[in-house]
């Protein structure tokens, strides 16, 4: 359990960070360390540096939006505050299910996003919220929508030479609600079926829902399908909605000696429809 | 009188513990220390052609490399079997192997480094040439004609075969048996977990040619015996073994391991102190696993519902190796137990232990017994079943009863004492057993899955009189040694064979100490762990330390107090026969009549040190030791229930209740006896619901971290509600029979059959993952038999 040989860098700002970057191979930026210092303990990946982004302070915490405004969150910030904050219940709920108590301290919403584990949580929570995910970079800012973010096992859009810098999460009004129902691994705590659900209720009605699954596919994805299905529609019909999640999946879902393919496919529905559920209730109420 | 024991006294070792003040043996650090790391196979078997040491001996920082012939040529012995059964085939394997690997982790090189992760580099600097061979895996497949040979001179990759009770009963008993009731059944490979991965230091003394050795070992002593006499071969007299605070052990820190022999080879052959500590991979790869029997039960029952005959084979899978007592766990503790708490006349069992491709496996929390009562447990559910009958009810009507001890069953043991009519009535009250079944009936009603299981378990603790365990197999004895020495100043200082790795000897034993001496407890310290302090000792295992060790303390207090009793009715001019410990006053007094004499205990003992007046022909000094020899077995027994539902949508189970009424004999402490319970009872929940170690068919182990090996944990649990009964074990001092494993025995069983009862389902297979149980559910079209 002893990493091989690498450099260490702290940087004291985002354009420190960029800077230092800039000029290593096979650097990686370190926050929380619950995903990378692990695999390097396990010599699974050998970063020939590591630049410390840990103590960036403007990276850290929660600005909540009013009105309009989306709810800004920094990429330091750790799942445990996520799980105490006021942000989207979705997410609350969702960060307070990430391993145990020490991992949610340490561990951070930007090192877990940027890791992009297919079986975390946090990619399925922010793909159905329509977060955007801000990176900084040599050639500047940009803005990624999270459905973009997450782009295969383990792969993201952000480059390797980009800093996450915030993660914009649209605030939860009045008739809005979210959730995120999971399936435990129970090992690792990951999830073996995530599935989070934002939705608008009006006079009973859904008319807006934004569904996506993680944990059974090779990135959180959106459900299209259970959507269209559902808005328009009173939340007694969720039942039928959420088995249409069926067709969203196809043939990539993944399984292994926890649980088949074919039993993450069947039961995908089920948290679906928790989700879908909780997420109506909490819009009603 | 008893002052401190029966009471729930808080654990002195814990202020240590919780602050992280612990000494472990990582914590040992040395001038000049030198650091060891271990190549392991990644080939579940393989030939080695060659090893290439050279780029690692020529890293930076790298002190040495060797390799298994090194260790040879330097005088290293094979890692012997302690526990060999008649016409026992022992594969030989050495601390680093030489010519061909059988297990994936199997130890290949050695590097000694300037520090920790040099001597990682310098491994993956190591070229082996491996000349991949076929694995061969299943307790039973193991065996079959065609499967690759692990070793050349054990055919079949059959060990030994074992048996045991009374054939012709049983058979007589299935040729008249009205109804039958049989099952296939798995008890799945089971990694332990210890929260401490194992380690080892050593330090030569080149000018005493004197060795100490560091180990996290349950037993030190037999394991300075085997390294001086088996694969070391530094004499006992020169080497001293210390086991200093372990955190847990599950029997896995029982056994001899190769690091133990690799590690003071080093110190001596580089003459530096040297350091190895395991690596939660390594833990997972190295240390000895638990169960993976394959199984065949037949039981035999007259037509209202009595049982005549049990009939059980099994396959032991026993790994690539024969571990340190591995050949004992599936025959003297496994086969011996079938008869649980019922009067069985025709029982007979037969095993094979065979060997695959596989870490080796020994005892693990419970150790044959768990193995045991699932299987028993599971049929008496099928009987049960087969009759008609509640459960309960079922085993109520076959129980041995209370007139009945001792009771010889047909398996070899003589139950001493118990009472199993009233752990039943215990569990009914406790559990509300008659309500909960007219609430799953309610819940039913609803379209729910919701179950209830029972099971009544026996245990054999305190192994055991030596002369029979020398009869079974074994290399070693099974008794205990105690010494109690009181200083000059009149405190006292205990030394006990007995090792703690959580079960708080420190406390429990100072309880027993302090009541025996009649002094404060605070003025009783217990040492262990160490061969350099305490005399000998055979260790802790088998939930033997209260029965066996404590006995010893008992007994070697005793020798004291007659000791004093005669310095102070000398002193007091009086007649020994007159002078008594006093409970009340705390002094040595004459009996009734405290003004005609009376001394405190610190001036006795000062009396025995300054020894100006002592009776003609008693030594001067105040200390004893005694070495205790149970005269039998104690029989630990348990009526658990557990309740779950389960999810029909997912499979999943929730445990709703679990009750657990068990007869551990007299309690010295009720806390630790409940926390050892509740622990036990956690890990037999883990094997039944979780916990599985999984090889692929090349023998790769799947689960080899914790991020796939599933542990229980504490949101998976209601509260474990706990109760007891107490029949005082005959035939030790203390009254105990020990309380380390029952938990494990009867939790495992106790779940499985309300998963069952749950599903209406005869058997799945461990663990209750949800997809197991999900695809039973839909096996059932959506109707469960439930």
């Amino acid at each position: 359990m002893y990493p091989a040989k690498f450099d260490y860098v702290r940087a004291g700002s985002v354009a420190e960070a960029l800077a230092l970057v800039a000029g290593k191979e096979d650097a990686q930026f370190l926050a929380g360390g619950h995903s990378l210092l692990p695999s390097m303990k396990l010599r699974l990946a050998e970063p020939t540096a590591l630049i410390d982004i840990g103590r960036i302070d403007e990276l850290r915490g929660i600005a909540y939006g009013t009105g309009d405004e989306q709810d800004c969150i920094g990429p330091l910030t750790t799942h445990a505050v996520i799980a105490r904050s006021q942000l989207a219940a979705a997410l609350t709920e969702a960060a307070a299910g990430i391993g145990d108590p020490q991992v949610r301290n340490r561990g951070t919403i930007g090192g877990n996003i940027a890791h992009a584990d297919p079986a975390s949580d946090l990619p399925t929570v922010l793909t159905a919220l329509e977060a955007t995910i801000g990176v900084a970079g040599a050639n500047g800012d940009r803005q990624i929508a999270a459905a973009d973010f997450f782009t295969g096992l383990f792969e993201t859009a952000k480059a390797d030479d980009e800093l996450i810098t915030v993660i914009s999460v649209p605030r939860e009004g009045a008739g809005t609600g979210s959730a995120y129902a999971k399936l435990f691994n129970p090992a690792s705590r990951y999830a073996m079926v995530g599935a989070a659900a934002s939705v608008a209720l009006s006079e009973g009605i859904v008319v807006r829902a934004r569904v996506a699954v993680g944990g059974l596919t090779p990135c959180a994805m959106r459900a299209a399908s259970v959507e269209c299905a559902l808005v328009g529609q009173a939340p007694d019909r969720i039942g039928a909605a959420a088995a249409a999640v069926a067709s969203d999946l196809g043939d990539d879902v993944i399984g292994d000696m926890h649980a088949s393919a074919e039993y993450r496919a069947a039961v995908a529905p089920v948290f679906v429809q928790r989700a879908l559920e909780s997420a109506c209730r909490r819009a009603g109420s | 009188m008893s002052k401190y024991v029966g009471e729930s006294v808080k654990r002195v070792e814990d202020p240590r513990f919780i602050q992280g003040k612990g000494s472990y043996v990582a914590n040992v650090q040395r001038p000049g220390m030198a650091y060891v790391a271990v190549l392991r196979s990644p080939h579940a078997h393989a030939a080695i052609q060659s090893i290439d040491t050279s780029a690692a001996k020529a890293l930076d920082g790298v002190i040495d490399v060797f390799v298994g012939q090194d260790f040879i040529d330097g005088g290293v012995g094979k890692m012997p079997c302690g526990w060999v059964v008649p016409d026992c085939k022992v594969p030989d394997r050495w601390p680093v192997v030489p010519d061909r690997v059988r297990h994936v982790g199997d130890s290949v090189a050695v590097v000694v480094a300037e520090c920790p992760y040099v001597a990682e580099d310098a491994l993956e600097l190591i070229a082996v040439d491996y000349d991949p061979l076929p694995a061969s895996l299943g307790a039973k497949a193991t065996t079959e004609a065609g499967r690759p040979q692990l070793h050349d001179d054990i055919p079949d990759n059959v060990s030994y075969v074992w048996a045991l009770g009374d054939q012709e009963a049983m058979q007589e008993a299935f040729a008249q048996a009205a109804h039958e009731v049989e099952l296939d059944l798995v008890n799945q490979r089971l990694i332990p977990n210890a929260m401490e991965p194992r380690a080892c230091a050593a330090e030569w003394d080149a000018t005493m040619e004197e060795m100490t050795v560091w180990t996290t070992s349950q037993n030190p002593h037999p394991i300075r015996l085997l390294l001086a006499a088996f694969t070391l071969g530094i004499p006992e007299n020169k080497l001293r073994v210390i086991s200093p605070d372990v955190g847990g052990g599950f029997g896995s820190k029982i056994f001899h391991y190769p690091e133990e022999v690799i590690v003071p080879w080093v110190a001596r052959r580089i003459n530096r102190p040297a350091k190895w500590v395991a690596s939660r991979t390594e833990s997972f790869m190295t240390d000895s696993q638990g169960r993976d029997h394959v199984t065949h039960v037949k039981m035999a029952l007259t037509a209202d519902g009595v049982i005549t005959g049990l009939h059980v084979k099994t396959w032991a899978d026993q790994g690539a190796y024969l571990s340190t007592f591995a050949p004992l766990i599936p025959t003297a503790l496994y086969i011996t137990l079938f008869s649980g708490l019922y009067k069985i006349p025709g029982i007979w069992g037969e095993m094979e232990g065979t060997l695959t491709n596989t870490v080796p496996v020994d005892a693990y929390r419970g150790a044959g017994r768990p193995e045991a009562s699932y299987l028993l447990e599971r049929i008496m559910e099928l009987g049960a079943r087969k009759m008609g009958m509640d459960p309960i009810e079922f085993r109520r009507k076959n129980l041995i009863q209370k007139e009945d001890f001792p009771y010889q069953t047909p398996v070899a043991f003589q139950y001493d004492s118990g009472d199993y009519v009233a752990l039943f009535n215990e569990l009914e009250a406790q559990s509300g057993y008659r309500q909960l079944r007219r609430e799953q009936e309610t819940q039913r009603a609803a379209g729910k899955l919701w179950g209830i299981g029972v099971s009544g378990c026996i245990e054999a603790s305190g192994p055991a009189p030596s002369a029979v365990a020398g009869s079974l197999g074994s290399a070693v004895g099974f008794w205990e040694s105690g010494t109690v020495r009181v200083h000059p100043s009149g405190k006292v200082t205990a030394f006990t064979g007995s090792h703690a790795h959580g079960q708080g000897h420190e406390t429990t034993f100072a309880q027993v100490i302090a009541d025996e001496l009649n002094v404060d407890i605070a003025d009783v310290e217990i040492v262990h762990g160490d061969t350099g302090r305490v005399p000998f000792g055979m260790g802790t295992y088998g939930s033997r330390s209260a029965a066996v060790g404590g006995s010893a303390l008992v007994k070697s207090a005793e020798k004291v107090r007659d000791k004093m009793i005669k310095i102070a009715a000398h002193q007091m001019e009086a007649s020994p026969e007159d002078v008594e410990f006093n409970a009340e006053s705390g002094q040595i007094q004459v009996k009734g009549a405290p003004d005609a004499g009376s001394m405190a205990f610190g001036d006795v003992a000062f009396a025995a040190y300054t020894a100006h007046n002592l009776p003609e022909g008693l030594e001067p000094g105040l200390e004893e030791t005694a070495f205790y020899d149970p005269a039998n077995f104690t029989f630990p027994n348990s009526a658990h229930l557990a309740v779950v539902s389960i999810d029909r949508d997912t499979g999943e189970i929730a445990l709703e209740k679990y009750v657990a009424v068990d007869d551990v004999g007299s309690v010295i402490n009720p806390m630790i006896v409940d926390g050892q319970l509740v622990g036990g009872v956690a890990q037999g929940v883990g094997q039944a619901l979780w916990e599985h170690g999984v090889y692929g068919d090349d023998g790769q182990l799947l689960t080899g971290s914790m991020m796939d090996y599933a542990l229980p944990r504490a949101d998976g649990f209601p509260t474990i509600e706990t109760a007891r009964i107490e029949t005082p074990s005959p035939h030790n001092p203390l009254g105990v029979k020990g309380a380390g494993e029952m938990g494990t025995i009867a939790a495992t069983v106790t779940v499985a059959n309300a998963v069952m009862d749950a599903l209406g389902t005869e058997h799945i297979e461990m663990p209750f993952t949800a997809e197991k149980i999900w695809r039973a559910i839909q096996s059932c079209n959506g109707q469960s038999a439930a």
